[in-house]
């Protein structure tokens, strides 16, 4: 192993160089029970099965993905909810993926996670600033003076009023607790974060608030974020970079412009043909739209070589023989499909 | 389902509409009022709602939480429970009017004319009776049929909405369906008894994207086929524009702009319109910075005086008198076209579009 | 794997499961009653005792040889039947032989059999009264969920269930004179004289778990009618009664099977109270006079007994819920 520091205060060992954050051949695989009665054979749900991704500091990296492709699981992974059955997770170069809870400590206050539903994730019966005062104390950010002026800061830095902090989450709406929860994950410090559907139980205009209070922390307190959402147009507009799962890998991974415009595996390009477009009713002329036919495969019994030859279009022999490498096909893009190029004509109606 | 070949991807080709001329309204809604007293006071759900829809089209109603749009179109199926409501207005189905209609004729408008189709098909079907025999006891109620003839008629509509093997799943349960399938199921059963109206309250919400493109797709199919009247309920801009021909765009309990959908969402005259386009992150060009509308949703408790949006209205300034805090704009047309109209106090709507709002727009 | 075959399967596995639970409860309240520092010889000689008729005693109850020889002897008498020998006597007692009570000098599996009929009839006859009434009133009440009647409803449910069990038991045995005199008939042989002589019974446990069931299927039914599919079967046309008691009530009942199964059991391993009050002379009467007397071998009847129901009815809860409830899979 390379040589490692160990800042004093912290206790995060770092390898100098390395990147933030490495997910290198990641697997989860989930226990379940199978059929049959005396031979009642273990089956293994293959939630993540090979997940390789690198986020940079300060540097957003979009997840993809529709239900059961494994994003939220990879979100589990990386902070250590979780830990894989193969594979390795670094942080600073440092492998975190088996550590005890214990050496876990120091790595769980820089890495953050904020979950999908902003009222199931508080504590109903704790004040705001509680909750928020809790974050600060677990990972001793603060003298006990100190906390209420932190908490308050914290508060005002996500845009609540800083007076309200002897509220109960109930008093808060959605777009209120969701900035609360974003106030905790705040309150370690952190230098990534982990973003798990943040805006998608928002309504529109509150997603919208959301949003630009995310891209206000990135830009001024330079946290990383691994941002996890269904919806292509908000993961478009936050990140650098995109990665697009299917059945537990990655298929597709760039940057996001090179992503969106020239998508090249079938599965990015159906499902970027599919979101419905309001371009439409400004004259931009309709687009032919890729239909993918059947449903997901069970990730119990995936099928063998490209998992998503299935319901591909191209498939080829060689597809059920030879499980494609994510390999790269254009500058920092990284595909993993045999016959990947760009589509012939724009997936996206361009706007005039 | 394997009727692709290798090497061309199954593709769709969105057909423009034909902006027909207005036809006959089957679905007329007027000055409906939905309250529901509760031990916190009044709950003003849907306050003065009109609006029409004629066969062979579909309006959108789009709106965030608690603007109204499920609760108003519940109540055009008598959904709701008259020991808790209060319904008062009119709503005409084909010339029958919903309001005050006794529970035995509900029973047989409900499901035979007139269906609907819910956000979760996971929760919306029963777990413990079989597909087929739900769909078998709606046709049932409305056709005196044989078990036997019912099921067939399962059979045929199952297939009809691209159920694979559909003689092997009539017999399986909900859960044995995936999400795509199941909200298929759910479509199959309201078009069973074909009804002139389709009432869809967020049919793809719960949906994966490739899933709620096939469901969409199906809807504008189907409705080709059968001709009816649709309402399609969604907070998806992207969504109505795909589908819908006209839109109302709803805002606690009321309409504040209604029209055809390539005008209202090409060129929205109504502030609250503006800030829901410009919350909306785009697929394609360079990302904007989004614009979103300040504060939250009034409570329907207490509805703010006026204009119920001026607590967020950031034109509220350029309306002379208070008029956005004291006085409630009408549904009224603001431009030259009849066809269209929004609940604004605002003179010059659309020239503060193109010049303002329209540069900034993703 | 067919449907059938599986049902046949999971049944197979579970009675397996069952009996192996059946047989660590036996070993376990043995030790619990013979190990223990007491004197069961003794006791049962009661106070003017000579030593010789402690031994005695103690040889016939086999009290005398090694423990394990004791559990073996008492377990090849379930399978097999065995030998006991009273002041000299030998005398036989058949498969499934629980025992040799001494005190009422009667074979345990006599006494067991001829007292569980009795409890099963009240038990049962109780259970169909609470079951009417509670889920009769519980759907009803959640119907008209808010009016007055709903809140009579659940007043009524309250101030029955503050009334303690046998405080209702006494009240109609001292003042329902008009009821028929309670005593057991067996059934078989004058099915009248059976019903009446435990009509009593049956109104005492109908009316008390009336209160509880009737707030479970009330509770029950609210949330089955405020879920989606219920929405969904309005909106298809179809009656309100059709609603309410095919779609509301087929998901409402099942969490009620799951407590009733587990209360079931419970009372079957003896209506104590009801059984003494109404002089029914069933599994409760039973343990509770072969408990005051130190009866061993009728208490570890009735533990058998008790823990066969409870592993039975267990059965029978997962098998019904699977049958309610498509979902559940075996496994």
């Amino acid at each position: 192993m390379t040589e490692t520091t160990t800042p004093a205060k912290s206790g995060v060992r770092t390898v100098p160089g390395a990147p933030l954050l490495e997910l290198d051949g990641v697997k989860m695989h989930f226990k379940t029970k199978g059929e049959g009665f005396l031979a009642r054979r273990t089956q293994w749900v293959q939630a993540v099965d090979g997940v390789d991704l690198t986020v940079g500091a300060g540097e957003t990296i979009g997840l993809v993905g529709e239900s059961g492709c494994g994003k939220s699981t990879t979100a589990r992974l990386i902070t250590r909810l979780l830990e894989p059955t193969a594979g390795e997770i670094r942080y600073q170069g440092v492998d975190i993926a088996h550590m005890s809870e214990r050496q876990l400590r120091p790595y769980r206050r820089e890495i953050q996670l904020i979950f999908q539903d902003p009222y199931s994730s508080l504590n109903p019966r704790h004040t705001v600033g509680t909750i928020v005062g809790t974050a600060l104390r677990t990972h001793g950010m603060v003298a006990k003076s100190g906390e209420l002026s932190r908490v308050q800061e914290l508060l005002e830095v996500v845009g609540l009023n800083p007076e309200h902090y002897n509220r109960y989450p109930h008093e808060f709406s959605g777009g209120q607790r969701q900035r609360i929860g974003i106030a905790r994950a705040l309150a370690a410090r952190p230098k990534i974060i982990v973003a798990d559907e943040p805006v998608s139980a928002l309504d529109v205009s509150i997603q919208a608030q959301v949003m630009n209070l995310l891209e206000s922390l990135r830009s001024e307190l330079g946290i990383a974020f691994v941002f996890i959402a269904h919806d292509l147009g908000v993961v478009r507009h936050f990140c650098d970079r995109v990665a697009v799962m299917y059945l537990g890998r990655v298929v597709e991974e760039g940057p996001r412009d090179a992503l969106y415009q020239k998508p090249q595996h079938p599965y990015t390009q159906a499902l970027l043909s599919a979101v419905p477009d309001i371009g439409v009713v400004r004259g931009v002329p309709p687009k032919n739209r890729i239909r993918l036919v059947g449903d997901v495969p069970s990730p119990v019994d995936p099928p063998s070589g490209c998992r998503f030859r299935t319901r591909c279009w191209k498939a080829q022999d060689i597809c059920a023989t030879e499980d494609p490498a994510l390999i790269e096909r254009a500058p920092a893009q990284r595909v993993a499909c045999h016959f990947a190029e760009p589509p012939a004509e724009s997936i996206l109606a361009e706007t005039a | 389902m394997s009727d692709q070949t290798p090497g061309a991807p199954t593709t769709v080709t969105r057909v423009p509409r034909d902006p027909s001329a207005n036809e006959e309204a089957y679905l007329e809604v007027n000055d409906l009022q939905v309250q529901f007293p509760t031990a916190d006071g009044l709950v003003r759900a849907v306050q003065g709602l009109s609006y029409s829809v004629p066969l062979r089209r579909t309006l959108a109603i789009v709106g965030e939480s608690g603007s109204g749009k499920s609760v108003s179109s519940m109540a055009v199926l008598g959904l709701h429970d008259r020991k808790v409501a209060r319904i008062t207005g009119s709503i005409k189905v084909g010339g029958r009017e919903v309001v005050n209609m006794s529970d035995k004729d509900l029973e047989g408008f409900r499901g035979g004319d007139a269906a609907m189709i819910f956000q979760d098909p996971q929760s919306s079907l029963h777990p413990y009776f079989t597909v087929g025999n739900q769909i078998m006891e709606s046709y049932r109620a409305h056709n005196n049929v044989s078990k036997r003839a019912a099921k067939e008629r399962a059979v045929d509509m199952l297939g009809r909405v691209g159920i694979p093997n559909p003689r092997r799943r009539v017999d399986q349960y909900p859960h044995e369906f995936s999400g795509g399938m199941r909200q298929r199921a759910m479509i199959a059963m309201a078009l069973v008894n074909d009804p002139k109206l389709l009432i869809a309250d967020e049919p793809t919400t719960a949906l994966d994207v490739t899933v709620q493109a096939q469901i969409l797709d199906l809807i504008a199919d189907l409705q080709r086929d059968f001709g009816s009247a649709v309402v399609f309920i969604t907070h998806d801009l992207g969504v109505v524009a795909e589908i819908a021909d006209d839109i109302l765009v709803m805002y606690a309990g009321t309409a504040v702009e209604h029209g055809p959908v390539n005008k209202i969402l090409g060129q929205p005259l109504h502030p609250y319109a503006w800030g829901l386009l410009e919350s909306i992150p785009a697929l394609t060009g360079d990302p904007q910075p989004l614009h979103p509308i300040p504060g939250s949703p009034p409570s329907l408790l207490a509805v703010p005086s006026g204009c119920p949006f001026h607590p967020r209205c950031e034109f509220k300034d350029r309306v002379p008198d208070d008029w956005c805090t004291t006085l409630r704009p009408d549904l009224i047309p603001r431009t030259a076209d009849l066809g269209r109209s929004s609940r604004c106090h605002l003179k010059d709507p659309d020239r503060i579009f193109e010049t303002e709002i329209l540069p900034r727009l993703p | 794997m067919k449907e059938e075959q599986a049902v046949l399967l999971y049944i197979l596995r579970r009675v397996l499961s069952a009996i192996s639970v059946v047989i660590v409860t036996l070993v376990a309240s043995f030790a619990l009653f013979f190990f223990a520092p007491t004197d069961p010889a003794g006791v049962i000689c009661g106070p003017r005792c000579t030593p010789e008729r402690v031994a005695d005693i103690e040889s016939s109850l086999g009290l005398d040889q090694p423990k394990v020889e004791q559990i073996a002897l008492y377990m090849k008498g379930i399978v097999a039947g065995r030998e006991y020998s009273t002041g000299g006597v030998v005398r036989h007692c058949d498969a499934p032989c629980l025992g040799y009570s001494y005190t009422l000098g009667q074979p345990v599996t006599k006494l067991i059999a001829a007292a569980l009929p009795v409890t099963v009839s009240i038990v049962l006859g109780g259970a169909v009264v609470y079951l009417i009434v509670g889920i009769m009133a519980g759907t009803i009440a959640a119907q008209v969920r808010g009016t007055s009647l709903d809140r009579f409803v659940v007043g009524s449910t309250l101030v029955v269930q503050a009334i303690p069990y046998f405080v209702f038991a006494l009240l109609i045995a001292l003042y329902a004179t008009f009821l028929p005199d309670s005593g057991y008939h067996p059934f078989l042989d004058n099915p009248f004289a059976w019903a009446s002589g435990l009509l009593a019974a049956w109104l005492t446990i109908g009316v008390t778990n009336a209160a509880s069931y009737t707030r479970y299927s009330r509770a029950s039914m609210i949330e089955a009618l405020g879920q989606d599919f219920v929405r969904t079967a309005t909106s298809k046309g179809i009656s309100r009664r059709r609603v309410v008691y095919r779609h509301g009530l087929r998901a409402g009942l099942t969490p009620v099977v799951t407590i009733f199964g587990i209360d079931l059991a419970f009372q079957l391993t003896g209506a104590i109270f009801t059984e003494s009050i109404f002089n029914l002379p069933g599994i409760g009467l039973l343990t509770l006079r072969a408990f005051n007397q130190y009866d061993l071998p009728v208490l570890m009847g009735g533990v058998l007994i008790g823990s066969v129901v409870l592993v039975v009815m267990n059965l029978v809860v997962d098998i019904v819920y699977t049958v309610l409830d498509p979902r559940v899979r075996l496994g």
